[in-house]
């Protein structure tokens, strides 16, 4: 049972811990071998695997609009990004425009996705800091985030909400009176939230100068997302290739110089208030009718009363639903700003109703790069802060 | 054998002490739970416990008797005398400091005997106690070195290094009172608090004159709080670092016994500092005609719990809750009347006093609790070496220059 054990010549031996698969703070079955000298973290490498789920193979035996439903899994604190990536990626293959409306009602919900999923992040960041109040104050927020999905959607996490060529479901009438009610309490939860942590000296003792990521190292790490944006480089996909109508909105990108694990924690904090704005600029653009899917015959499922009256209708939604549509050969590769940093689909077609190969370019597997990076010389309880700030999903980590 | 008892009444008393002690406590443990889960609860926005019995109430039992029938898993390779012995030492270390508390100023006659209201009445009641809470550092560090596991050793680490740094800061944090009382009897370092300043102000130690010993307090409340191994200092057993720290590797009963000890310890430090800096079981109202009515308070607060009780109980959803709440409404409104009466009027104040302080510090420790993040183990260090020891030693230093300063 050896910790730093001075041995006979007097040189002293490290210890390995095996953190994780099964362990409070690795955010799912991360496991992290680390060399501990004493308390110090020697090294760190992050073993992962333990939720292979074989995502990306299944999706080559689906049809492209079957596949949507296993993207909810890859990231399941950010289903509607999952299901935006790879449905734009689907679109972009068969050249599809969608209609304005739809286009505006999936910024709105990946906006609010983006808040929920941050809200997790916070709330578990801050237990594994030990402040427990937080963690139940950010779900009973993310919970009202949840509730309008379950209104719009059906479903609280698992959505599939985004279609190819639209969405699913016209939005029940009323719908954006909860989120107006949402956009109204939150910021007021923020500032709470902010007056709990950002000045509190644990916290800062915790987090200011813990896990400091310099922009080179992020850069030639492939980081992105919040992680990379809290070491200085102002990357966004949402605004250097925009999609899904991102140009129209005014944001800002936040950015912060320090790189370490408070610069994070104050990014994410701005990043929901920017997520906020968009919401808020998005509402008055949602127009209460008009299309939610692109016409496209024997692509986009037709309206359930062409069915009833139209011969074609009925036939296309026949063969979309026994043995979907072939896009033209080809292969694509789109990328949208996930919650998480940059979640990009590449989708290859063979001219087959089914997918030849989808690969996933998941943000959190290429931030967890950095870990080693991040605690290697710092102490346990650092390791947990940067697992915490670097915001990983393993259901995306192992695909 | 009888003989030898009827000739030293002073054994069976004790005895008689100690068991009675030992019910009270536990059933103070066990609700202390449901204290603590409770504030938290409601400091989170949720209800907490609320389906074992009405209000959560027979949720101590049903842990208790949870942790009874759990099977106790030995692990493999521990050493286990040392593992038997931690969880053992931690909760009997802590309860034995609680026989050196003295609970109200009269004496009780048990058995015709008097005695004082209190376990033990030492001379040295403050060195011991400290004496005996230092030692319940072993409990952890056994815990953690018998394991034969890397979390708990690194807790077992942790909470060694965590001693080292807070103990000082602890003792020397208390000698400004000790120079103002004069001894280390606990009784005496009350009775040194008596009096007001002109005539409302309480002298307690706290605005004690020549110099207010909010230092000290500060200190020594900080201090406490590590000592007894609470957030934001559970460093030992951290669970988002360590999983459980020193505890990981125990089940059952035995991890109850660690349970049970950190909340008897939480009891004794609320104690000691209000018997150390708050005037124990003086009352903060003078003891002039113009406060007589507080003489009532403890009457007037038993009856409006049990009048809250009764109608609460009436309104309770379940069978249970509408016949158990008013019954134990109307035991405490009987209460009530009972401590009304002349003779027990005059008893009741003391312990009234002494326990609604206590009760304030427990809220705050899980107040402290619901609220802040956790150190770090260096920075732990760092306040500890840096911060609370220089400041206590200047409190020791201030006190003794006030007091003589103030003889001249």
């Amino acid at each position: 049972m050896p910790t730093t054990v001075q041995t006979v010549t007097g040189a002293t031996e490290t210890m390995v811990l095996n953190m994780g698969p099964q362990h409070p703070s690795t955010h799912g079955v991360l496991r992290v071998v680390l060399e501990l000298d004493g308390e110090t973290v020697v090294k760190a490498r992050p073993e992962i695997g333990y939720l292979h789920t074989g995502i990306e193979k299944s999706c080559e035996a689906k049809t492209y609009s079957q596949a949507i439903t296993l993207t909810d899994r890859l990231d399941y604190l950010a289903p509607l990004s999952n299901n935006l990536c790879y449905c734009l990626a689907v679109e972009k293959l068969l050249g599809l425009q969608v209609p304005k409306r739809a286009q505006y009602i999936r910024v709105l919900l990946t906006e609010l996705t983006r808040i929920g999923s941050h809200l997790v992040w916070l709330g578990s960041h801050a237990i594994d800091l030990g402040a427990m109040s937080m963690f139940l104050y950010c779900f009973r927020e993310r919970e009202e985030i949840m509730k309008i999905f379950e209104m719009v959607s059906g479903q609280r996490m698992m959505t599939s909400y985004f279609r190819i060529g639209g969405l699913a479901l016209e939005p029940p009438a009323g719908w954006l009176a909860p989120v107006e009610r949402f956009l109204n309490m939150f910021p007021g939860r923020l500032q709470e939230y902010e007056n709990l942590l950002t000045k509190n000296r644990i916290w800062l003792g915790r987090t200011v100068g813990v896990g400091t990521l310099r922009a080179e190292d992020a850069i030639a790490l492939g980081v992105t997302g919040p992680t990379l944006r809290a070491s200085g480089v102002a990357y966004d996909v949402r605004k250097f290739f925009p999609y899904c109508s991102y140009e129209e909105f005014d944001f800002d990108v936040p950015t912060h110089n320090d790189g370490d694990c408070y610069a994070r924690y104050l990014l994410r904090l701005e990043e929901m208030r920017q997520s906020l704005s968009i919401i808020r600029q998005a509402m008055p653009k949602i127009l209460p009718e008009g299309p939610i899917r692109t016409e496209a015959p024997g692509i986009v499922p037709p309206q359930r009363e062409k069915m009833k009256t139209e011969m074609e209708a009925l036939i296309y939604h026949f063969k979309i639903f026994t043995e979907g549509f072939s896009p033209p050969p080809g292969e694509v590769y789109q990328a949208i700003e996930s919650p998480r940093g940059e979640l990009g689909f590449y989708v290859s077609s063979d001219g087959s109703p089914k997918p030849a190969r989808v690969k996933v370019r998941a943000p959190s597997f290429v931030n967890l790069q950095a870990l080693p990076k991040l605690v290697e010389g710092r102490l346990i309880a650092d390791l947990v802060a940067c697992i915490g700030t670097i915001d990983i999903i393993l259901g995306e980590v192992d695909r | 054998m009888s003989d030898f008892l009827a000739q030293h009444p002073i054994l069976v008393v004790s005895g008689i002490k100690v068991v009675v002690m030992m019910l009270v406590m536990m059933t103070a443990l066990a609700y202390l739970t449901w204290f603590e889960r409770k504030v938290v609860a409601h400091i989170q926005s949720r209800w907490g416990p609320y389906r074992a019995g009405p209000h959560g109430l027979l949720q101590p039992l049903a842990d208790g008797l949870k942790f009874l029938f759990k099977e106790g898993v030995t692990p493999a390779g521990v050493d286990r005398f040392a593992y038997y012995l931690a969880p053992f030492l931690s909760l009997s270390l802590a309860l034995t400091s609680i026989a050196l508390i003295p609970f109200g100023p009269q004496e009780i006659r048990i058995l015709g005997q008097p005695t004082s209201f209190g376990i033990a009445d030492l001379n040295i009641g403050l060195l011991f106690l400290f004496a005996i809470t230092s030692l319940g550092v072993y409990g952890v560090v056994l815990a953690g070195w018998s394991s034969n596991s890397k979390y708990p050793l690194l807790g077992g680490l942790r909470s060694a290094a965590q001693m080292v740094s807070y103990e000082l800061a602890l003792t020397m944090s208390v000698v400004g009172v000790l120079l103002l009382a004069g001894s280390f009897n606990l009784r005496e370092v009350i009775a040194a608090q008596r009096g007001f300043h002109w005539g409302f102000l309480p002298r307690w130690n706290i605005l004690a004159s020549p110099l207010p010993q909010v230092l000290g307090f500060f200190c020594f409340f900080t201090a406490a709080i590590a000592e007894t191994n609470r957030l934001p200092f559970d460093l030992a057993e951290a669970e988002s670092e360590l999983v459980a720290g020193f505890h990981t590797e125990y089940s059952s009963f035995k991890f109850a016994m660690f349970f049970l000890g950190e909340y008897a310890s939480m009891i004794t430090v609320s104690c000691l500092a209000t018997i150390l800096f708050f005037g124990g079981w003086l009352s903060p109202f003078p003891e002039t005609r113009f406060f007589v009515w507080t003489h009532y308070l403890p009457t007037a607060l038993l009856a409006a719990a049990g009048v809250w009780l009764i109608l609460d109980g009436l309104r309770y959803s379940t069978l249970l809750g509408k016949i158990v709440l008013p019954v134990l409404g109307l035991a405490l409104c009987g209460a009530a009347a009972l401590v009304s009466r002349p003779g027990l009027l005059e008893f009741v104040q003391g312990p009234f006093w002494f326990l609604g302080k206590v009760l304030v510090f427990l809220f705050i420790y899980v107040w402290v609790r619901g609220t802040l993040p956790r150190f770090r183990y260096d920075q732990l260090m760092a306040v500890g070496w840096k911060l609370l020891l220089p400041v206590s030693l200047a409190n020791v230093i201030l006190t003794s220059l006030a007091m003589v300063v103030g003889k001249r």
